[in-house]
């Protein structure tokens, strides 16, 4: 009989929101179990109950039908239960290497005489846990030297130490290439082989359906559905999350498209990026894609000034230059939206009105220099209504929205700068199905208002239902230009992957 | 929708003043001449510098950084204009002038240090803090500057202090120019443009660099603004002890440092600010005043301001877990 846990009952409340209501789960050992639902449904949150993170809930907890308690992350990995979360990097001390960062609990907890550190032992457990997950990292590597798929099974690592039974993983492909993601379902497949448990968090229903066997459903912190998952499909657990049908998802646009507005081509940065090109028209949505690595993110900093290049030639409007500056770019009217928004879009300590007014101060303040708050009010609250953004109001704190949401006020805040040029870099990456539609038939009014966008993302799903034209990238150069028309998957792959 | 009270926000919001209410009332209590209209200016004059440098503190940390040469930079000032006063016999106004314009190439300094050299802000300013020191010190040659000393070659001094520069240093001027600085700066920082770029910097950086924030300048803006006050710090000292003295301003850069932070919370800013500085001045003036009216000797005195410190701060930072 294999090890069962559950969940009953579990309600837990912040200030102002009541985030999981009676929510009830269960999973048992020797089997993935996903754990769907939109932003904001109470996922991370009943995880972190399970994690020891939060202590003022209600419910009970169970492992095999004895009640268990769990108040804080030692009572939760006494119990057995690790959770590696989607930002790898918090759990892990960055100077350390890497059998001390797996074997950190037992440096740090341990309950022996001595005070010197057993280096041999730590290295060789390390080692041999590394091991069994069949990975080839060298113990002795720094952790800030690792890749995040490294990281990852770091952490995993380290679970296996304490001898987890269940493990959760929270989104854990969101920042991982195709290759990467392989690798880490074949070592979740050997550790459920090996009997452990894992609460699977994702939003990506292919994944759900390749590694997860049961399904539990959230919506607005409650228990939608939980069931095996092949009596389910991906339009019904769709629907299950966001109540309602899912319509098409992407804009379907008549592009009306105009006269040139930018190109660069030649562009090199002398570390990732070589030779890469794209252009593109006012009206026009222009894709660009290519593999995790394959310098998109480099290429769309490049172009707003972001980072230091080289080029051959660019045009702007007729003119000539590439801003050596955001700030030269932003009055330009370039737009860059970028791929960490919380880390580089958003002031999440600050108001969601002075976010979406920050590029476009100017227009908001008398000529001394005084913000008009008003005028900067009115404003943001007609952005809010415009985009959608669920906030109480202009005044609410951009760190307390759901990640679709605050995608939306890093859009804003450009809609409000009146930019020409709009660059997405990723931005749907880590927000719900809901959404992204809605951010998709954003950026289709945007190209239908006559401006110019350059949307950057490896998911070729939304690169062919939204682009008018693709440029790819391979290991930094641009190798392909292809119309919407002639494009379809196996080419996009075809080229990503260094195809001529 | 309950309206249930939150108490430790209230706690967050209000904790200083409240502890600014406490004492009062404790030490009018105690010390039957604690609550005159005398003690009370007197109080203000104390705190009159220490919260003008401070804002200067404020400044810095509000584009998130932070200046540890502001001590330093008020001795400079105190030299300089002492110097200009009484060894060149310059008039006042240019006096004041040079002191402060010699100053605002310490901020250019840290600027550079920090923005050109990379060197994070509190390790630079640390390293300008002892350069700038010894840069004043070297100046004086080591010794203070006072009225009819006896200068290198024997003769004595040429120079005086103005009226005009002894009144800087008295009730009411002195506490005027800090209300003023108060006023002005927490303007500057709510309620313009400039002022909200600082705090965007100060909140994220890259963000704000990528929303085309010229981060640099305000960062440059900040470091000037701050050893611009801490040189009316240093003026503002000269003026009332009356002559220059060995690392005089030195002192002021721990209780500049603890207002300043004690400001951050004032009604629930979690940013630094002028007015919360400047409460956070008051109460470690408060504090000051009254311990020395109650009679706690001088020795033992620290002990119970860094306890209450402790105590100002728990109250603000303790919500900041959640």
């Amino acid at each position: 009989m294999s090890e069962q846990l559950e969940m009953r009952n579990i309600s837990i409340s912040f200030p102002g929101v009541k985030a999981l209501d009676n929510v009830s789960f269960s999973a048992s050992a020797g089997e993935v179990h996903a754990l769907a639902g939109a932003n904001g449904a109470g996922k991370s949150t009943l995880m972190k109950i399970l994690s020891g993170a939060y202590a003022h809930y209600t419910g009970e907890i169970l492992i095999n039908g004895q009640p268990v308690h769990i108040r804080s992350p030692r009572d939760a990995r006494q119990h057995g239960i690790e959770i590696v979360f989607q930002e790898v990097d918090v759990a892990l001390i960055p100077y350390l290497s890497v059998a001390e960062n797996i074997m950190i609990d037992e440096l740090a907890n341990a309950k022996k005489r001595s005070p010197f550190v057993d280096w041999h032992k730590i290295r060789s457990t390390a080692r041999q846990v590394l091991a069994r997950l069949g990975e080839n990292i060298d113990c002795n590597q720094i952790a800030s030297s690792l890749t995040i798929a490294q990281k990852q099974l770091v952490l995993i690592a380290r679970a296996l130490v304490h001898s987890a039974k269940f493990l959760v993983l929270d989104e854990p492909t969101a920042p991982l290439s195709q290759s990467e993601t392989d690798a880490l379902f074949k070592v979740i497949q050997d550790l459920v082989e090996q009997g452990m448990g894992i609460i699977y968090i994702s939003h990506r229903m292919p994944e759900i359906f390749r590694v997860c066997s049961r399904i539990t459903i959230l919506r607005d912190g409650k228990t939608v559905d939980a069931r095996p998952l092949k009596e389910l499909n991906y339009q019904s657990i769709v629907e299950k999350m966001l109540g309602r049908k899912l319509g098409e998802s992407f804009p379907v646009r008549t592009p009306k498209i105009g006269d040139e507005l930018f190109s660069v081509s030649g562009l090199s940065d002398g570390a990732r990026l070589r030779n890469a090109r794209i252009s593109v028209r006012r009206g026009e949505i222009v894709g660009l894609t290519g593999l995790v690595g394959a310098g998109k993110t480099e290429f769309c900093k490049a172009i707003f000034g972001a980072t230091r290049s080289a080029c051959a030639s660019t045009f702007w409007k007729g003119g000539s230059r590439l801003p050596s500056d955001p700030h030269y770019s932003v009055q330009m009217g370039m737009a860059l939206i970028p791929e960490e928004r919380r880390k580089e879009g958003l002031f999440l300590g600050q108001s969601v009105a002075d976010n979406i007014t920050i590029a476009s101060l100017d227009q908001f303040s008398s000529r001394a220099g005084f913000v008009r708050r008003q005028k900067e009010f009115s404003t943001s609250k007609d952005v809010v209504a415009k985009m959608g953004i669920k906030c109480s109001d202009v005044h609410q704190m951009v760190a307390n929205l759901s990640g679709g949401n605050q995608q939306k006020v890093v859009v804003g805040k450009w809609l409000c700068a009146d930019a020409e040029l709009y660059i997405f870099d990723e931005p749907t990456k880590g927000i719900d199905v809901g959404a992204k539609k809605d951010l998709y038939g954003l950026i289709g009014a945007l190209a239908d208002s006559g401006k110019a966008v350059i949307y950057a993302s490896c998911e070729f799903e939304e690169i062919l239902g939204l682009c008018d034209r693709i440029f790819v990238l391979y290991a930094g150069e641009t190798v392909a230009e292809l119309k919407n028309s002639e494009a379809n998957e196996e080419k996009l792959l075809y080229y990503s992957t260094g195809g001529k | 929708m309950s309206v249930k009270f939150d108490l430790s926000g209230f706690f967050y919001k209000w904790g200083t003043i409240l502890t600014v209410i406490f004492l009062i009332a404790f030490f009018g209590i105690v010390a039957p001449n604690f609550l005159t209209y005398y003690n009370m200016v007197n109080i203000l004059r104390s705190i009159s510098i220490v919260t003008v440098v401070a804002i200067g503190v404020s400044m810095s940390l509000s584009v998130g950084g932070f200046d540890l040469s502001v001590g330093s930079v008020a001795s400079l000032a105190n030299a300089v204009i002492v110097s200009c006063l009484i060894w060149y016999n310059l008039p006042t106004f240019p006096s004041i002038l040079i002191a402060l314009t010699v100053c605002l190439f310490v901020g250019l300094f840290n600027a550079f240090l920090i923005i050109i050299m990379k060197i994070p802000d509190m390790l630079a300013t640390l390293a300008s803090m002892f350069i700038i020191q010894g840069v004043a010190m070297t100046y004086t040659k080591g010794g203070s500057i006072t009225q009819n000393m006896m200068m290198a070659n024997g003769s004595t001094a040429p120079g005086s202090l103005t009226p005009v520069f002894n009144a800087i240093g008295q009730v009411p001027t002195i506490i005027i120019i800090m209300l003023c600085i108060v006023v002005i700066v927490q303007i500057y920082l709510s309620f313009t443009k400039y002022g909200r770029f600082m705090y965007m910097v100060g909140g994220n950086a890259e963000a704000a660099r990528l929303s085309g924030i010229p981060c640099k300048k305000y960062k440059l803006l900040a470091y000037l603004i701050s050893s611009f006050f801490a040189a009316v710090g240093g003026i503002m000292l000269a003026s009332r002890i009356g002559s220059s003295q060995v690392n005089s301003g030195s002192a002021y850069l721990m209780d500049a440092v603890a207002a300043a932070y004690i400001g951050y919370s004032l009604a629930g800013n979690g940013k630094p600010n002028a007015v919360g500085t400047f409460i956070g001045a008051v109460l470690i003036g408060i504090l000051q005043n009254g311990l020395v009216m109650i009679s706690v000797p001088y020795y033992s005195m620290d002990i119970v301001k860094g306890l209450v410190l402790a105590l100002a701060l728990a109250i603000t930072y303790l919500r900041k877990e959640k």
